[in-house]
């Protein structure tokens, strides 16, 4: 067991390595760099060459990856190009914010999402199921940005409840964000729990179909012991992983739903980086969202390792 | 009357179509089961058997619903009964031995919690005493040391394991009347002897009523007193077992009797023609009409009614039944088969290992394998040019392991094989060529696994025939509908699609494919243990008939003796991998002398009342061979001393030509036979 925790975390650093060599790779093969972006029409001459000596452009590109490899390990990325500040300042409060969208969208869809599968699937082909399953297909086909459009004209343009967009500095704190967040909570929060409840609605009418469910019924335990019991912790595990992929997704940023609500977050910040051509903003971008996939994916990994006696066996035996 | 303990009256269960036709699975169904008594349902896939159990239980599968009749249990109709009330009979008053024990038990449950489930529900015993009535359970099931199982979960338990621990699930509530689905289906030859054995000891020790639901005659001869016989969704005989199984008058079990092949004759039994008609295939007439051989006029127009026969104490649905009372059961007709192998080795195994181990990264660079203990190890095989050869052993014996190394799915470690004396046949399927691939063809167990589900029927013949003879257009075409002809399949199956098929059908497209390519040598891989048995009597005859046609070599792998002895002409026994026994058919059925074999053939479940399987071993199940010696001494109820764990037996023959491995000689192991 504890092997295999080590070796997963292990190919976890190699899968990272191996996207930063990408990035790195990426943003060198690309034409013009970040002095000719920076000096536009100066980049020449004298200028060029002090600033590539500024910035450290003139020694070979492996030296350059090792020694951004190792700040970038203690958590230095170097200078933004744009806001000629360091990239930790940069990123600091985006992260922050992205962090409480998300995690705002995850406390509220998760638990949502899993009591609609549930109802859906226990109330099968029934009025519930009917009624709930047609609103959480119309969430999952319409496309954020149409859907966060109709938020903002409903809720902030007519009725005029909330913001509509959010125009606050990055570093604003967590009250004075709240009622800025709502709406796009509740955009994201709308796709992501209609996909979510769809999963858990055809997981847990699957363990309902099985036979062992069915022995349950016949050996007389009453119903919600039986669902609780014997069909749930069953349905729920293939479920960790999809939730998993979702919170990896949502903190990687929402790019469509932050543009459209200007919310200061990861997403709109690799948007801006890219548009930017704000280099290591976005190698720095890159490393993030990686390790953000990995280590979610792994803490999935582990998790369903641990909950089901079928995977933990076979482990220690082998 | 009071010992009547379930009363089934004119039962009907069905579902919607989707044109909204009300479809009949269960028609107008009406029996009672009495206390103490043991009914056996016997029946072929889709006759309804599986439905009435469940209904016996107040419960209907999603999808299905009542249409008419009742289930009385203690006079109250369950069907009717409201959840709440239900929970108190089902597991306290009637208990359920599901088919499939593996998937029967909530993987993410441990045992013991599953059984105290059950003893929280239906008894008052605190968690003290339930604790000790689990340990109980599991000692009366005969599961060893019952306190390290109860903290199991059911994947760390085998087949036959699992199969104990639900049927100590049932038992748990202590009910009245015991429902059984199937419950020994799918375990090997001894272990299901050793639970049947189990389930009589139960039914006579506890006095409980048992329904036992199955489509083996075998295993209901040797466990009812009273035997339904359920054709279509509706009883078509019923009566005392003995009465039924020795002189069957309705034409279906009649039919049924003889597709079944028994240990005591050589040759294959006689198939029945046609397959059951699809629920919702409204017809007049008798349901068995078309399948019939004592079919009239009349059978065709009327449908016959249940009549009940005082002198002989039995319902029979049938307008022609007299034709068949004075027939018995002893007529059994065979078509002997001939031995038509010719003297010529066709292929020849020698010192073949297979072994499963996990290569280590220094093995892998080297492209080797080492493992001292191999899964299969020191197979010696010649097989002769128009021979049928069978690998029988109980699972985990090695010998679909066998099967995939001769062709080419599965490396060899070490050992030849060898292809018409002198021809070797490479053990990486990638470097064998076209033509080797060609010469050896497999059918598999399980035709809806093997076919293509998104291929036509030509689709799937034709492959071999572009693959192997760049066969085009018409000739194509002509090549595929001759093969479809020879598994007695017409012309218009070319454009349907697997799921179309029966599967009797199906099985027949897979030995079309097999046939396609023309090979010498064809593996068959328990090809018939899916089938029912009228279907499998059908595909045996097929199979034996294209072999006469084509003088093709066939490898036979079943665990099922009785099929084995019909259409074999050797038999080479098995046990975890190594060889036990080899030689002609008539001999290792005639004279068990392996003790191994012994073992199998004694746990053969024979559809007659009068043959008792003989328990010799216990069936435990072996994770690996054992490191040295016999590798039956785990089992063996004859060792002779420490010789037969600490040197590997020798080979001794026996005057018919039988080879056998053990350290008993020859002369004192004929005479110890039962």
């Amino acid at each position: 067991m504890l092997f295999l925790i080590i070796k997963r975390i292990l190919l976890g650093f190699i899968t990272l390595f191996i996207v930063s060599i990408i990035t790195f790779v990426g943003t060198e093969v690309l034409p013009g760099d970040a002095c000719t972006t920076y000096l536009e029409r100066q980049a020449f001459g004298e200028q060029l060459e002090a600033c590539y000596r500024r910035l450290g452009l003139n020694v070979p590109a492996y030296e350059r990856y090792v020694s951004w490899a190792l700040n970038a390990i203690q958590g230095d990325f170097g200078y933004s190009l744009s806001g000629e500040m360091p990239i930790k300042e940069v990123l600091g409060p985006r992260i922050k914010n992205s962090l409480v969208l998300a995690s705002a969208a995850i406390f509220i869809g998760i638990p949502i999402a899993l009591i609609l599968g549930i109802i859906t699937a226990l109330w099968r082909d029934k009025l519930p199921d009917v009624a709930i399953s047609t609103v959480t297909i119309f969430a999952m086909t319409i496309p954020e940005f149409i859907s966060a459009t109709l938020l903002i004209l409903i809720i902030a343009i007519w009725l005029e409840w909330l913001p509509g967009i959010v125009i606050v500095p990055t570093d604003v704190s967590f009250l004075e964000l709240l009622p800025n967040i709502i709406l796009p909570v509740v955009a994201i929060a709308m796709i992501m729990t209609a996909h979510m409840a769809r999963m858990v609605r055809s997981s847990v009418i699957q363990v309902m179909a099985s036979e062992y469910v069915q022995m349950a019924i016949l050996k007389g335990v009453p119903y919600w012991k039986m669902v609780f019991k014997h069909v749930l912790p069953n349905a729920l595990l293939p479920a960790i992983n999809v939730v998993a992929l979702t919170i990896a997704w949502l903190l990687g940023g929402v790019v469509v739903t932050e543009v459209v609500f200007n919310y200061p977050g990861l997403g709109r910040l690799v948007i801006e980086s890219i548009s930017n051509r704000d280099l290591p903003t976005v190698q720095a971008l890159a490393i993030i969202l990686a390790s953000i996939y990995v280590s979610i994916n792994l803490l999935a990994d582990l998790l369903t390792l641990m909950l089901n006696p079928r995977l933990k066996t076979l482990q220690i035996r082998k | 009357m009071t010992d009547i303990i379930q009363k089934v009256k004119n039962l009907s269960i069905g579902f919607r179509s989707k044109k909204g036709e009300e479809i009949l699975i269960l028609k107008n169904i009406s029996t009672n089961i009495k206390k103490g008594e043991t009914v056996g349902i016997v029946g072929e896939s889709g006759s309804g058997k599986s439905t009435l159990a469940l209904a016996m239980m107040g419960y209907v599968k999603h999808g299905l619903y009542t249409i008419g009749g009742e289930c009385q249990f203690n006079s109250s109709n369950l069907l009717k009964m409201k959840s709440k009330d239900l929970e108190k009979i089902r597991g306290r008053k009637i208990a359920m031995i599901p088919q499939n024990a593996g998937q029967a038990l909530t993987p993410n449950l441990k045992i013991g919690y599953q059984i105290d489930e059950a003893l929280q529900l239906h008894s008052d015993l605190d968690e003290k005493e339930r604790e000790k009535k689990i340990s109980e359970l599991l000692n009366k099931v005969r599961l060893p040391s019952p306190e390290t199982i109860a903290l199991r979960y059911p994947h760390e338990l085998s087949g036959g394991q699992q199969q104990r621990v639900a049927v100590a699930m049932a038992l748990a509530g202590t009910p009245d009347l015991l429902l059984l689905d199937e419950p020994t289906t799918g375990l090997d030859v001894t272990t299901q002897a050793h639970v049947l054995e189990l389930l009589n000891f139960i039914a006579k020790d506890t006095g409980t009523s048992m329904v036992y639901v199955s489509h083996d005659l075998g295993a209901i001869a040797q466990v009812s007193d009273r035997i339904i016989v359920m054709y279509s969704g509706e009883i078509v005989l019923e009566g005392p077992s003995r009465d039924i199984l020795k002189r069957p008058i309705h034409p279906y079990t009649h039919g049924l009797l003889k597709s079944i092949p028994k240990l005591s004759l050589a040759g294959l039994p006689e198939s029945m023609p046609g397959s059951q008609p699809q629920p919702g295939i409204i017809q007049s007439g008798c349901s068995f009409f078309d399948r019939c051989n004592f079919s009239d006029e009349n059978c065709k127009n009327n449908s016959p009614k249940l009549e009940f026969l005082k002198d002989l104490n039995t319902s029979v649905r049938c307008f022609n039944y007299e034709k068949l009372v004075n027939e018995s059961q002893a007529s059994q007709t065979v078509n002997k088969i001939k031995n038509k192998s010719q003297d010529k080795e066709i292929l020849n195994l020698s010192e073949v290992s297979i072994s499963y181990a996990k290569q280590k990264l220094l093995d892998q660079i080297f492209n080797r394998i080492s493992d001292d203990n191999p899964t299969v190890k020191d197979i010696n095989i010649n097989i002769k040019k128009g021979e049928t050869i069978a690998l029988v052993g109980e699972s985990g014996s090695g010998k679909s392991t066998i099967l995939k190394s001769i062709a080419g799915l599965l490396r060899t470690k070490d050992g030849l094989i060898r292809f018409d004396e002198n021809r070797n046949l490479s053990s990486n399927l990638k470097e064998r060529d076209p033509n080797d691939l060609r010469i050896i063809q497999l059918i598999f167990q399980n035709p809806d696994e093997s076919l293509n589900p998104n291929h036509t029927v030509e689709e799937i013949i034709a492959q071999p025939l572009k693959l192997y003879f760049g066969l085009k257009g018409e000739e194509l075409k002509k090549n595929i509908i001759d093969l479809l002809q020879k598994v007695r399949l017409g012309e218009f199956y070319t454009s349907r699609y697997p799921r179309q098929l029966s599967g009797g059908e199906k099985q027949r497209v897979a030995v079309a494919r097999a046939f396609a390519a023309k090979p010498d040598i064809i593996l068959c891989d328990e090809v018939t243990s899916a089938l029912d048995v009228s279907v499998q009597a059908a595909v045996l005859n097929l199979l034996q008939q294209l072999k006469e046609d084509f003088g093709t070599t066939y490898i036979f792998v079943s665990h099922d003796l009785a099929v084995v002895r019909a259409i074999s002409d050797r038999v080479a026994v098995l046990y975890q991998g190594r060889l036990c026994e080899v030689g002609p058919s008539n001999d290792v059925y005639k004279f068990p002398s392996h003790p191994y074999t012994e073992v199998l053939l004694g746990a053969v479940l024979e559809p007659d009342p009068d043959i008792k399987p003989k328990l010799v071993a216990e069936d435990i199940v072996e994770e690996r061979p054992p490191e040295k010696g016999c590798s039956f001494q785990g089992r063996c109820s004859r060792i002779v001393g420490d010789i037969c764990k600490k040197e590997i037996p020798p080979w001794q023959l026996t005057d018919s030509g039988n080879a056998i491995r053990c350290h008993i000689p020859i002369k004192e192991l004929q005479k110890e036979q039962f």
